[in-house]
């Protein structure tokens, strides 16, 4: 089913006879969901775009590449990175913004600006039943009942369908510089990357991979150069700094993972503690890229070492299997928590037809 | 204000509950002495008083666990408590109610700074948050007003902002996890100091829901590095138009503030005759401040001062020292009290679309002679967020109810405009019977099930937030 409006929807999934499949592009679905594919990629096209108050109103199917260049095109960007995993989960298919929500997909600049259910200011969305919701607003400032669009974000479609969204954007900076670190082993390299987020240098990327720690700054030219030799000054190791498109590209390649792309073996995304970040990966022996200062992992593991996995990151943070075949993807949740999600599901999902099986 | 009949049953259970209440907590942390409750009857919105059934001040969560399982099982509302500085009424009691303070839970349990959090108990107040990390230079970020006096817990439970949000963000922007009670006694964690959860993220609803889920006892928060230094800058304009104006060019050029503050003629006056802070006499005026070196300081200032000389301003006042930023904040701080001082306020806290706030400054303007009572505006306009501050006398007879019908004739109007009823104060009582406006009868119906699920009895603050038509069945049940 692809509807193309938002009353089509809700009618398509109030006269569901069976679970549905919710799909965006399909580009970053995790789990083992089954049912009828309902396609939002016909709900498409910005609502309503105010530059000069920063905000964004774009229905859920419209793709990510057009936001883009609709922002683009007055030199705005959406601020927590949309990464793009189509290379590293081995899909294909147009990337959509509603999927971007769900999945609550952040990059690196979330050490700065937090995530993507950050930048929601709203959201329209169908439930289980049919009914049509609408949460939030758009305006930068709103506590007016509860935060469901928050709830939304991140919940992979299990207790809605995202009709449409609306965000606060942000404008490009003038300059962005990125300090490469090499000579550092992980530990050290890691405790470089803390050091950074813990200096007023209002630093917007700190990662590590392939045997170098990245640390990125921008804002206007004369402040990252400043930022760029205090930074420099703090930090040790060897470091040589990259400008402008360089910069940008090696961001987009930790965005996008793409140096855990093609490798044997199973990917997991840990979240936990930067300071726990070298010692997990050291315990495991994988191999790893790390963002957000060490606070996310990107691990390759061989197949079946996901209990080990779950030991070592027990009580400091959780992981979630990305590529893999069968097991659990998303780890369990306390009994107590387990209870709230189970009814909140209940209640916004009756009949249990929305991406069934998906979170587990 | 309408408010619910007490239940008449638990009234008459008085001596039993609290019978029980001091069963499972030490004798300090009872209140059922009238005259000691009397504390308790209202919080900043002190228009509207009712003293409880009783209020206890546990100490620890397990405490907090056990006040909750018992009034659960007895059928007693319960209002939790910060400190008390709600503008909306989201504190205030019902007779039949027991109201839990989180006062006395106050500690910080760990700072942690190579990971960039602090976790203290709910009731810490929110200035001494930042009080415990500045010497190793990092901050608390969400700075609302009352961040003296106003707790954690509040904080959360509204989700409030500050005058440094626009760079940012407010309260659920900087939590990153919870213990919380639920209404039956069960204590959860939601979140954690690593901060993204691996499912739902329960934690940003209950961020913001006013104390209807459950009682917050811990919270873990992000701190971050103190930057280098801050300074504003004073600009004065003729009109509305041109500084609203001002304002979206800045937030165009991507210069990003900490802070943009609005004051319009009505409350610059009141501030001078006041605070004499020494602003120009002018239609409007805004308070921009920026952050980061010396270098970088100047860097944004320029840039500030370009684009607001190209809409002619009437002053463009750089603070050259300590003590000149001092006084361009003096009369933006004392906005509130300068206008109490002129007569009873009250304070609403809508937002609006940026680019409406030339049209709804000139609405309330129209609106304002309507009703015959002045109205000053002081604002957060880099977010949009409104202050409309309605003077009038509380003495005079009719007078509440008049400024009560122009308030919620503004926030009507910010609704139609795109925005909201309530930008940082919560709904509350306040704003309860105008849910309604912004919303249907559907997307209340969705928020209303979170409660079902959190507290299906409807025991957790009952009264507050939806329209007491709307949640009757639910109350009732
Ligand atoms: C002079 C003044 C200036 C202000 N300035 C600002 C401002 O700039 N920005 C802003 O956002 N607000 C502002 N406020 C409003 C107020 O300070 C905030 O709403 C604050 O967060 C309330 O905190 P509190 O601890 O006083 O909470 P309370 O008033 O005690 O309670 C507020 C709500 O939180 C709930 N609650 C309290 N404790 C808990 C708990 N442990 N668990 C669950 N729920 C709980 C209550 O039931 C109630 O609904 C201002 C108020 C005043 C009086």
């Amino acid at each position: 089913m692809r509807p193309v409006t938002e009353a089509e929807l809700a009618e398509a999934v109030a006269g569901a006879s069976g679970p549905l499949l919710v799909r965006g592009g399909g580009t970053r679905t995790l789990g083992h969901a089954v049912g009828e594919v309902l396609e939002t990629g016909g709900l498409s096209g910005v609502e309503l775009y105010e530059p000069g108050a920063l905000t964004l109103v774009v229905r859920a199917g419209t793709p990510v590449a057009e936001v883009e260049a609709v922002l683009a095109g007055e030199r705005q960007r959406l601020a927590f990175e949309v990464p793009d995993l189509r290379g590293l989960l081995g899909r294909e298919g147009v990337s959509t913004i509603g999927g971007v929500v769900a999945a609550n997909a952040s990059g690196p600049r979330r050490v700065q600006v937090g995530a993507a259910r950050d930048a929601c200011l709203g959201a329209r969305f169908v439930d289980g039943a049919g009914m049509v919701v609408k949460n939030g607003g758009r305006v930068m400032k709103n506590v007016t009942g509860y935060d469901l669009v928050k709830l939304m974000a991140g919940s992979r479609g299990t207790l809605g369908v995202l009709t449409e969204v609306s965000f606060k954007v942000q404008a490009i900076p003038e300059a962005e510089a990125t300090l490469v670190i090499e000579g550092l082993g992980d530990a050290a390299g890691l405790a470089a990357l803390r050091a950074a987020l813990g200096s007023p240098f209002d630093v917007s990327g700190a990662a590590r991979h392939s045997g170098r720690s990245l640390v990125r700054v921008e804002g206007m030219a004369g402040s990252v150069a400043y930022r760029v030799t205090q930074l420099r000054a703090r930090l040790g190791g060897d470091v040589t700094v990259a400008e402008g498109a360089e910069s940008a590209a090696l961001w987009r390649e930790v965005r996008d993972v793409v140096p855990m792309r093609d490798k044997p073996g199973e990917i997991w995304r840990i979240v936990t503690l930067p300071t726990a970040a070298a010692e997990i990966v050291a315990q495991l022996e994988g191999e790893a890229l790390w963002d957000w200062g060490g606070g996310l992992i990107w691990l390759v593991l061989p197949h079946g070492k996901g209990a080990d996995l779950a030991a070592a990151v027990a009580g400091r943070g959780h992981a979630t299997l990305v590529k893999g075949q069968g097991g659990p993807v998303f780890p369990p949740e306390a009994p107590e928590v387990a209870a709230l999600v189970a009814g909140l599901k209940a209640k916004f999902d009756p009949r249990g037809i929305l991406n069934r099986g998906m979170m587990g | 204000m309408q408010m619910p009949e007490p239940d008449a049953g638990v009234l008459a259970r008085k001596a039993r509950i609290v019978g029980r209440l001091r069963a499972v907590l030490p004798a300090d942390a009872v209140i059922d002495a009238p005259e000691e409750l009397r504390v308790y009857e209202c919080d900043a919105l002190t228009a509207y008083r009712c003293p409880p059934l009783a209020a206890v001040l546990p100490r620890t969560t397990e405490e907090v666990s056990a006040v909750l399982r018992l009034c659960w099982e007895e059928g007693v509302p319960v209002v939790p408590r910060g400190s008390g500085t709600s503008l909306a009424g989201g504190a205030m009691p019902t007779a039949d109610s027991v109201i839990l303070g989180v006062a006395r839970m106050n500690r910080v349990l760990a700072a942690d700074y190579d990971n960039r959090f602090v976790h203290v108990e709910a009731g810490r107040t929110n200035l001494s948050v930042t009080g415990a990390v500045e010497a190793e230079g990092f901050f608390y970020a969400p700075d609302p007003s009352s961040q003296l006096a106003c707790a954690i817990a509040g904080n959360i439970a509204m989700n409030s902002g500050g005058a440094h949000c626009l760079k940012y963000g407010v309260t659920t922007n900087n939590l990153l996890g919870v213990r919380l009670v639920t209404m039956d006694g069960t204590v959860v964690t939601l979140g954690g100091p690593w901060g993204e959860p691996a499912g739902l993220d329960l934690l940003g609803v209950v961020c913001g829901s006013e104390g209807q889920l459950g009682v917050v006892t811990e919270a873990w928060l992000r701190i971050l590095p103190k930057p280098e230094g801050a300074r504003p800058v004073l600009v004065g304009f003729d009109s509305n138009e041109v500084a609203g104006a001002c304002v979206s060019d800045i937030i165009k050029a991507g210069i990003l503030p900490v802070a943009i503050e609005f004051m319009d003629r009505p409350c610059i006056r009141a501030t001078e005759a006041f605070a004499k802070a020494g602003y120009p006499d002018c239609e409007a005026l805004l308070i921009i401040e920026v952050e980061g070196s010396e270098a970088e300081i100047s860097e944004q200032l320029a840039r500030i001062r370009q684009i607001a000389l190209a809409h002619d301003p009437v002053e463009f006042r750089e603070a050259e020292d300590e003590d000149q930023a001092k006084r361009i904040w003096l009369g933006r701080k004392s906005a509130f009290g300068a206008m109490g001082q002129i007569n009873d306020y009250m304070c609403l806290d809508g937002t609006i679309p940026v680019s409406s706030l030339p049209h709804v400054l000139k609405r309330i303007g129209e609106l304002s002679r309507e009703f015959g009572l002045d109205v000053g505006n002081v604002f957060h306009a880099g977010d949009g967020n409104m202050h409309p501050l309605i003077l009038f006398n509380a003495n005079t007879p009719g007078d509440l109810e008049k400024c009560e019908a122009f308030g919620a004739e503004i926030l009507k109007l910010c609704v139609e405009v795109g925005g909201c009823l309530t930008g940082e104060h919560g709904v509350g009582i306040e704003k309860r019977d105008l849910m309604a406006v912004q919303f249907s009868a559907a997307d209340m119906e969705a928020q209303m099930r979170v409660k079902d699920v959190f507290d299906p009895k409807w025991l957790l603050n009952p009264a507050k937030v939806f329209p007491l038509g709307a949640s009757a069945g639910r109350r009732a049940g």
